[in-house]
């Protein structure tokens, strides 16, 4: 871990180890859920990525708004979105954050400036930009951040969105979370060169390759990008590498990958992020008894959310012509 | 009251909204200069400023998914696709997105985005500079699209377009730009997903949106003097439609033709007509007829665009048919 260059306050690690955290109960709770047949929709788990989710949010503001796309449920927590709400959202029920029309798939908390996440892949980076515009027409110095895979980097939205973002200056961090899969599909298999952050050279954007499970890195990296957004300087992109443990969807390790993958992922899962952060704060001096502390608290908070989301109703029928536009009433 | 040509209209409404209000502003390609967008821009950059009036670069996708995040983030902009063909390049944004959100979201996330969007038939520009997508746009839950076939609405609408808290595709004709009509001074709004009746009459009912709305009235002057009395219905919005004035009308004339400038198969005017044959099958004294373009793609050469687009002659013909009345020719 980079410490050492940080300075970084023991509190803040262990604020970014207590967020890690509760993405991996949480998702390892909806994995088994799904397994257990209580949650139906898609859920694409970020199980061996949540390093970037809390390292870039642990530097933002309610007013910075995130996007993201089909794993964002670490986006959502990390950004302060209600646990209890997305969980009932993957149970399909009013209480849901968007009230049964979303899944895991479309999460949504405007009141901590995440406006959505979409699985139409590379579809929010674009959005990520225009609200970067808005702020810079508005003189305001709010960031945006655009979450997304190595697979959205195959897209034509990434590439113009990057030239906008550079050509406009725009206050906009383009985060690809490169965990090699696309899918079943290697980063070898669609690529001629593992090379994702040169994109960045081609716009005349500062970007950066790192470690994505280093937790300490990412938020780093991270603040110097925001800091050179909000003073004006414009996009950076960062391509964090780290490893999807889980399947392309849902709980199964190996489901369509195979086994070669499985030789990889025992090698990243000796990086977990967590264990390396807990490692990490041990070395600060944090005791394992504080430490020892927080796994109860994460999984009582998870209990709780789990039995909002049984509780919570389904949406009631009449619900479903509703809110096709804002402000209107039923669908035509 | 002043008389402003349909193109002077467009201009006066983006002047007015920008004018009025510090969130609004224009992105697409073609806004500095007027082989795009004619004079419907003219000089808004010198008015409002390059930040406000960005011609953006070749990229329908990121400009039309920027616009719909400036949206999202509280911004009201006017995006700018000067060739509706070449619009398709942002269909995701615009249909998995724009449409999408407020009912995704369960209306917690708005996009109050007007996209602007140029049919530009004739001048052998073909079938990649002159198509009419508006049936395909209007057939997708969560957009709205209205299409002005008069100045007076062109300034109206677009102004409605913009005070909806909602994406509105705004659809514009170049073969109109240069009709004219009385246009208030003031900021005036007409309301989306309500039509006119242009021409009162008792014989039969043409539905007709945009520049067949024009043709339309040109066709029920000629059969006027032919002894025919006809209701010209202009829409205005494709959609919401609005289907009781085609309804209010139909029983009274028991007719109805459906003037279209886009594809007649899975088209616009297919749309219109099983509406009404659900709704009024037994005020109809005869079939529902269609007038819309040949299911082929816009050709080049001025002697088949003659041929291709249809004109008042092809709508006076076919209200004929409905009628009965065969033409000496």
């Amino acid at each position: 871990m980079s410490t050492e260059t940080n300075n970084v306050k023991p509190a803040l690690l262990q604020s970014m180890y207590q967020t890690m955290l509760r993405i991996r109960l949480i998702e390892e709770r909806v994995a088994d859920l799904v397994e257990a047949g209580e949650i139906l929709t898609p859920c694409h788990l970020t199980i061996g990525q949540e390093a970037i989710a809390a390292g870039v949010c642990a530097n933002l503001k309610p007013t910075d708004s995130i996007w993201g796309g089909h794993r964002s449920h670490g986006h959502y927590l990390a950004k302060g979105g209600d646990i209890k709400k997305m969980l009932a959202e993957l149970f399909g029920k009013a209480g849901g954050c968007s009230k049964g029309r979303g899944g895991s798939m479309h999460l949504v908390a405007p009141e901590v400036g995440l406006f959505g996440t979409v699985p139409l892949v590379a579809a929010t980076i674009p959005l990520a930009v225009g609200a970067a515009m808005a702020s810079k027409l508005r003189n305001e110095v709010a960031v945006s951040v655009s979450f997304f895979g190595d697979g959205a980097t195959e897209e034509g939205h990434f590439h113009e969105s990057l030239n906008l973002a550079a050509l406009y200056r725009l206050p906009v961090i383009f985060v690809c979370e490169n965990n090699f899969y696309a899918s079943h599909m290697h980063i070898s298999e669609r690529r001629a060169k593992d090379n994702i952050f040169k994109a960045g050279a081609t716009h005349g954007i500062p970007a950066e390759q790192i470690d994505g499970n280093d937790v300490l890195l990412v938020y780093d990296t991270a603040r110097r990008a925001i800091e050179h957004a909000r003073s004006g300087g414009g996009p950076t992109l960062l391509e964090c590498r780290t490893y999807r443990w889980r399947g392309h969807v849902g709980p199964a390790w190996d489901l369509d990958v195979g086994l070669k993958r499985n030789d990889d992922l025992k090698g990243w899962m000796k990086r977990d992020p967590i264990e390396m952060a807990r490692t990490e704060l041990i070395k600060l001096g944090v005791s394992s008894e504080q430490l020892g502390g927080i796994d109860p608290e994460v999984r009582e908070e998870v209990d709780a959310a789990l039995a909002f989301a049984r509780a919570s109703q389904y949406p009631l029928p009449e619900e479903l012509l509703k809110n096709l536009f804002v402000g209107e009433g039923e669908a035509q | 009251m002043r008389t402003l040509s349909y193109a002077q209209a467009i201009h006066e409404a983006h002047a007015q909204l920008l004018d009025r209000d510090p969130r609004v502003f224009v992105i697409g390609q073609g806004l500095w200069n007027p082989w795009y967008a004619g004079t419907t821009l003219k000089d808004l950059d010198k008015a409002f400023g390059c930040d406000r009036i960005l011609d953006s670069p070749v990229s329908e996708n990121a400009t039309t998914g920027a616009a719909i995040g400036a949206a999202i983030a509280g911004m009201r902009p006017i995006l700018f696709h000067p060739r509706m063909d070449f619009m398709l390049l942002a269909i995701d944004p615009i249909v998995n997105q724009a449409a999408n959100w407020s009912y995704l979201f369960s209306a917690q996330v708005s996009v109050p985005l007007v996209i602007r969007s140029v049919i530009n038939r004739g001048g052998e520009q073909g079938a990649q500079h002159s198509q009419a997508l508006h049936a395909m746009l209007a057939h997708i839950p969560g957009l709205k699209v209205v299409m002005p076939s008069t100045a007076y609405d062109a300034k109206g609408l677009l102004i409605a377009a913009m005070e909806d808290n909602n994406p509105v595709i705004y659809i514009d004709d170049r073969w109109l730009y240069e009709t004219t009509s009385d246009v208030p001074e003031d900021c005036y709004a007409i309301p989306i997903g309500k039509g006119i009746v242009r021409r009162e009459g008792r014989d039969i009912t043409i539905a007709s949106i945009s520049y067949m709305a024009e043709e339309a009235m040109k066709a029920g002057l000629s059969l006027e003097k032919q002894g025919i009395d006809v209701e010209v219905i202009d829409l205005r919005s494709a959609k919401p439609l609005d289907i009781d004035i085609i309804l209010k009308s139909v029983k009274k004339t028991g007719r109805l033709v459906v003037a279209d400038g886009g594809w007649k198969m899975f088209g616009f005017a297919a749309e219109v007509a099983a509406s009404v044959s659900e709704r009024a099958f037994h005020d109809l004294k005869g079939p529902i007829l269609r007038v819309c373009l040949p299911d082929i793609p816009a050709p080049t050469s001025r002697a088949l665009e003659e041929r291709y687009y249809p004109r008042a002659s092809d709508i006076e013909k076919t209200v004929k048919k409905s009628l009965n009345i065969v033409s000496v020719a």
